[in-house]
Order: structure tokens, then sequence, then C-alpha cells
């Protein structure tokens, strides 16, 4: 009975302020939906966000086609999250997360029409190992500056998502361009097209991005190299004088966040669109850096934030159609749930709620060393 | 003088530079007026890093207000002409009171997002890039929401500020006319953002607010034991900083065009804290490398326009386009690391502040 209690207190302690936040974001949503509609001139119409949020719903959850979809857009938030919380736990805030999604992805597009026509287990082992090679490569820079000039990941990071996009749109105008097409689109691929499991795009990535929990969080919590990481996030001064390397977790974590980012390019390119356009776009960049904050920067709490997230990607679009409320509105709800998270000391004062774990914990050492100069 | 010129171009290596130097001597109208323009909504969102950091608060949220002043500024031009009628604009900058009332709201919408952040990263204490982080992804999703919403109304905006033409004479001043051209040929929000960028940094190091601002970032403990009350000075800092981002969006959205678009600041607030961190925290070293990272997209710019002749041209034409795009991207990183001297923060950057006695 009262390991049933237990249990019970430690789960409210847990999620009381993220359901809460997730509760009240939409609540500010609502109220967006009702203002905006009298802002259009149809009256303020009060039943709208009740339609809305019933589409939401039922675009993502109530069908079998809407919890593919809801795993289908997960699938890339969770790979992408996970990088960045890794990043979280090492004290390092990945914000380049988009470009080594796209780059990851053009990475991959190019592997796979060299290995056009090869078996498909040679074809997309290449091709995925490519995206997460560019990934790497592309988180790696960052790193290796923070380590050896101290130059803060935040700034470099931000910077490399736009000298990607340049890279980007160069690669598909230029040598990956697809001969004699209009516009600037690579080729498709087919042999490295990851295969369909369950309905319309259930692809395989959902599976490799399933996996990738466990496994980071065994890294996490399991091993040395792990521990070695979060006492570098938690203080770095301690982690040196106890032998750890601070210089070194820098680089790799940086490198294997952007490796997971860069997977998660690959995964859905190879799995969706199966070509890169110059003008691909995405919300990953800033949707894994929310999900990794919601999932408080633990792998098993990053699977529930990207399923969440997942979900309001895959109803968005059913949102529009059927109550007129344009699909952006998910992205101002989910930086409303971020606010009230970060802002959880409010949220305790205010529903007086007493001894509900909140802090976020792994993000105190992120604005120390901002612009130059490291702390190692 | 012509085979002067001829000899020069045809030495290996050192000819190319000398061609460049008189292909830009040739378009220098083009591409002065080009580089400052490019730079202003730079310079603005470099000059709000700069208020805000050197009071100690790291600012990464400038895209966001700046995306919200754009917005503001178009809507409530839409809002203003709708209730007041277009108006009939004056001679000098094309004013009308639409178009002044939607300025006034962009510059009041960008303080209260601003308000959010001092009160996140101040009073509550959150970690400021994350603050700075979040109010992003708010700002780009409500102004994306709004857009596509009133946009299905295909709205008549209030239309844009207008330069301030010169007269050929003065244009064709020998030496000094395409200076006065490239600064003077602007808006009235690119005449401010210059006057803005001279008046802060004599503020910065000259007034009574600079030192206090900068006392506040180095050492808040110290300010505030003769007497500085950091909170509210960090908060009047933040807030008015606010302001100066707003004003570079407005920039984009009723000044250079008469329209507002979904993210069209396209990273120019993350340009500008680049330009901030390569300028030193400085107003004048801010606009510098704001001016620095436009001209390369300036060049650019001009090369596509009129296409230089001669070895420079084959070679110009070799290197993508793209590559002026991460110009300055790339200059920043390097700058960052330190190969181009090192950029020191002040040294209370990021760091709340509390009370000794509230401990």
């Amino acid at each position: 009975m009262s390991r049933v209690d237990s249990a019970l207190r430690r789960a409210w302690e847990l999620l009381a302020i993220p359901v809460l936040a997730i509760f009240l974001a939409f609540l500010v949503g609502a109220v967006v939906i009702v203002l905006s509609s009298g802002l259009v001139g149809k009256g303020f119409d009060l039943g709208l966000p009740l339609t809305a949020y019933a589409a939401l719903i039922q675009g993502s959850l109530l069908t079998p086609t809407g919890i593919v979809e809801t795993f289908v857009q997960a699938t890339p938030l969770l790979l992408a999250g996970l990088g960045v919380g890794l990043g979280f736990k090492a004290g390092l805030f990945n914000i380049g997360a988009q470009g080594q999604f796209l780059l990851g992805a053009v990475g991959a597009i190019w592997v796979g029409t060299v290995f056009e026509g090869a078996p498909a287990v040679v074809a997309i082992s290449a091709a995925l190992l490519a995206g997460m090679v560019v990934g790497g490569a592309v988180g790696f820079v960052p790193g290796l500056l923070k380590a050896t000039s101290g130059a803060h990941e935040v700034v470099t990071t931000i910077m490399m998502n736009y000298i990607a996009l340049a890279a980007l749109s160069w690669l598909v105008t230029g040598p990956l361009k697809l001969p004699g097409s209009p516009q600037p689109v690579t080729a498709s691929v087919t042999s490295a097209a990851l295969p369909i499991l369950v309905g319309r795009d259930g692809h395989l990535g959902i599976l490799i991005g399933l996996v990738a929990v466990p496994l980071l969080w065994f890294l996490l919590y399991r091993t040395t190299r792990g521990f070695e990481i979060r006492t570098v996030g938690a203080n770095p001064d301690a982690a040196r004088y106890a032998g750890m390397r601070p210089r070194l977790v820098t680089v790799v974590v940086m490198t294997l966040s952007g490796l997971l980012a860069g997977l998660a390019g690959a995964g859905n390119v190879l799995g969706l669109n199966h070509q890169m356009t110059a003008t691909f776009s995405t919300t990953v960049g800033f949707d894994s850096i929310t999900v990794a904050l919601l999932g408080r920067s633990n792998p098993w709490g990053i699977l529930p934030a990207a399923l969440l997230f997942g979900a309001m990607r895959a109803g968005a679009g059913l949102m529009q159609i059927q109550a007129g409320v344009p699909a952006e509105l998910v992205d101002f709800v989910q930086a409303v749930i971020l606010l009230f998270l970060v802002a959880n000391s409010v949220l305790r004062r205010l529903f007086r709620l007493r001894g509900v774990t909140a802090e976020l914990g792994t993000t105190e050492t992120l604005s120390r060393s901002y612009g130059s100069e490291g702390v190692h | 003088m012509g085979q002067v010129v001829a000899f020069l171009y045809a030495i290996p290596v050192l000819g190319l530079l000398a061609q460049l130097v008189g292909y830009l001597l040739d378009n220098l109208q083009f591409v002065a007026h080009g580089a400052v323009a490019l730079a202003i909504p730079i310079a603005l969102a470099g000059l709000c890093g700069v208020m805000c950091e050197r009071s100690g608060v790291i600012n990464i949220c400038i895209e966001g207000v700046m995306l919200l002043g754009a917005f503001v500024g178009w809507i409530m031009g839409v809002v203003a002409t709708a209730i007041l009628g277009p108006g009939t604009p004056l001679p000098i900058f094309g004013l009308t009171l639409p178009l002044l009332i939607a300025l006034a709201a962009a510059l009041l919408a960008g303080m209260l997002l601003s308000l959010l952040h001092a009160w996140l990263s101040i009073s509550v204490r959150v970690d400021q890039i994350i603050s700075g982080t979040i109010i992003n992804i708010a700002a780009a999703g409500l102004t994306g929401y709004l857009n596509t919403l009133i946009s299905q109304l295909s709205p008549q905006g209030a239309g844009a500020f207008q330069p301030l033409s010169l007269p050929d004479t003065v244009v064709d001043i020998p030496v000094v006319g395409w200076l006065l051209n490239a600064v003077l040929d602007q808006g009235p929000i690119g005449i401010t953002a210059i006057v803005l960028i001279v008046v802060m940094q004599i503020l910065l190091f000259r007034s009574r607010w600079g030192l206090r601002t900068r006392a506040v970032g180095e050492h808040p403990k110290a300010a505030e034991t003769v007497g500085i009350d950091v909170i509210r000075l960090r908060y009047r800092n933040v807030v008015l900083s606010g302001a100066v981002a707003a004003l570079g969006g407005a920039y984009l959205s009723m000044e250079i065009t008469n329209s507002f678009q979904a993210n069209m600041t396209a990273g120019r607030g993350f340009i500008g804290l680049a330009a901030m961190i390569v300028g030193r925290w400085t107003p004048i070293g801010t606009f510098g490398a704001a001016l620095l990272f436009a001209s390369s997209q300036a060049i650019s710019q001009s090369i596509v326009f009129t296409a230089p002749s001669g070895s420079l041209g084959d070679l110009l034409t070799i290197v993508p386009a793209q590559f002026y795009d991460a110009l300055p991207y790339l200059v920043t990183i390097v700058v960052l690391a330190g190969v181009i001297g090192k950029s020191i923060p002040p040294a209370a950057d990021g760091q709340p502040y509390e009370r000794e006695a509230a401990t």
C-alpha cells in the first residue's frame, strides 16, 4: 500500500508542473484563438477553441492514420531532442540541431543516390551512416571551438545553422541538382528509401528513434562515460579536479548531439521525402529544444515530450482545415508550455504546489561563459 | 593612364585585388548605399544587444523582438489605415498619420516583449539563454499564426516611409558625394539608426547612465554598494533595448518594404548579436561589424547586377552566391575562435543578480 502511495507521490512530484504547464498553455492558446477570431471579423467565437482542439486530437490520436502520423512526426523530434538533451546533461546548449538536421539529410540523400541500385540493406545503412557522420561533423566544429578557444556554443551553433542553410542551398542548386530538373531538387533515392512498416508512411525511422531512447539512457546512467558527462554538466571544475576531462567531454558530446540530429534528418528524408529541395523547411531545430526541456533532458522524459509535440504537429493540419485555425498556433502553444515550465517557481507559488520537484536542473551552467573565454 | 591600369590588372594574384578595387570604385555608389541599407537592421539588433549585455543581461531574443516589431508595425498600419484612411503624405519621408501610429505601436510591442524577457531573466532568474529561446519561438509562432489568419483578408497596408532623396548636385560632389548619398538617402528609421549609434556610443562611455550600465554589467555587487539599483537599471535597459530592436523590425516591414512575411527577419537578430561580439560590445564597433557583414552581401548583389569583366569576373562567377550569404557567419565564428584577437564580454553577462539580504 505504502509502495503504491510513494509511487503515486513520485509521479505527482514529477508530473504536476509539466501537466499544469501543458494545460495552461492550451488555455492561453484558446484565448489567442478567440481574440484572433474577433480580429478577422468573425465575431468573438467562444466555441472555436473547442472545435480546433477537437480537430487537433482527432487528427493525431483518434484514428489509426492519425496515430501513425503522430509517431512519424515525433521521430525527428525524438532523435534531435535526445541530442539536445544530451548536450544539456553536459551543460552545453546545442541550438544547432536545425543545421545538423538539414546537412545530415543532404548527406544521407547524397550517399543514397551514390548507392542507388545497391541492395537495400547496404544503401540504407550507408545513407543513414552518412547522415550521422555529417551531422556529427557539424556538431563537432562548435564543440572543438568551445574546447580550444572557449567560443560559446550558443553563438557558434546559431552561426552554423545559417552556414548550413547556405551550404544546403548551394549543394541542391549546384553539385547535387537533379540534371535537367527546372527546380532545385536532388535526385530521388529508391534503394536507400526506408521501408514502410505500418500505415501510409510509418517508416523504419520510428523504430530507430524508439531504440535510441534506452540506448541513450544506458549511456547516461549506466556507464562511466555517462557519469563523466553528467558530472561535467553539473560542475566542470569539480569534474576536472576529479580527473575528468571537461574539454574532451565537450567535443564528444557536441559531436554525439550533432550525430543524433543528423540521424533525425537522414531518417526523416529517407523515410518521407526521398529527396531534398533547396528550400527544405523544418521546425525541428527549435522543437527539439522544447522537447528536451519538457523532458528534463532525460531520455525517458524526452520520449513522451516528443510524442506530445509529434501529436500536435500531426493534428495541426486537420485543425487548420476544419476550424480555420492556422497550424502555426502549435508553435506558439509550445513556446507557452516552455514559458510556464521555466517560470515554475511562479506556478508553484500561484497554485500552492508543495513538494513538487520542478527545477530544470540541467541548464544552470549554460549562461556562465557566454561570448568567449570558457570556464575550463 | 589606361596602360597603367591594364598593367596593374595583369599582375598575378595582386592584379585580382586591383581589379576588385577598380570594380568597387566603379560601382561605389551602388555598393555603399546597399551596404548601409543592409547594415541598418543588423546594427539596430546589435545595439539592442549592447544595451542589454553591457548591463549584464544576455539577450538572444533580439530576433523575436524584431519580428514582433515588424509584424505589429505592419498590422497597426493596416488597422490605422482602415480607421483613419490612408491620409496625405507629408513631403518629407512620406510621413502619414497611420504610419506614425503604426511605428509607435511597433516600438511599444517590442518593449512589452522585452519586458517579458526582463522579468524572466532578472526577477524569475530563469537561464537567460533559455528565456530568449522561448521568446524567439513564441514570437515566430504568434506572428506566423496571425499573419496566416490575416492574409486571408488581403488587407490594405499603410505603405512605407520614403527615403530622403538627395538632389543630384549633392550626390555629384566629388570624393564625399557617394558617402553622403549612402548615409542620407535613407528613410526616417535608417537615419534615426545612424544617429542612435553615435548617440549611444557617447552615452555609454561619457554619461552617468553609461557608467552605471557598465558598472552593473561588470560588477553588480560593487555597483550596488555605491547606491545603484541593479535590478531597476537592468529592467530599464532591457525594456528600452526592445524599442531599438523593434525599430529594426519596423525598418524591414515599413521602410524597405511595405508588407510582412512570416520570419522576415531571417536571422538578422542573430547576425546583430554576432556584430555586437565582433564589435566588442560598443555601438560604433557594432555598426562597423554590421557594415562589414552587409558589404559582403552588397558586393554579391552588385556582382549579380553588373558582373565585373576580365579575370576577376571569371573568378567571381566560380564562387557560388551562397558563399557570400554564409560569409558573415563564417567571419563571426573566426572572430569568436579568437583568430582576430579576443572579444571579451562584460564580466557579469548572463548572471542573475541577487541582493545580499535576500540570500
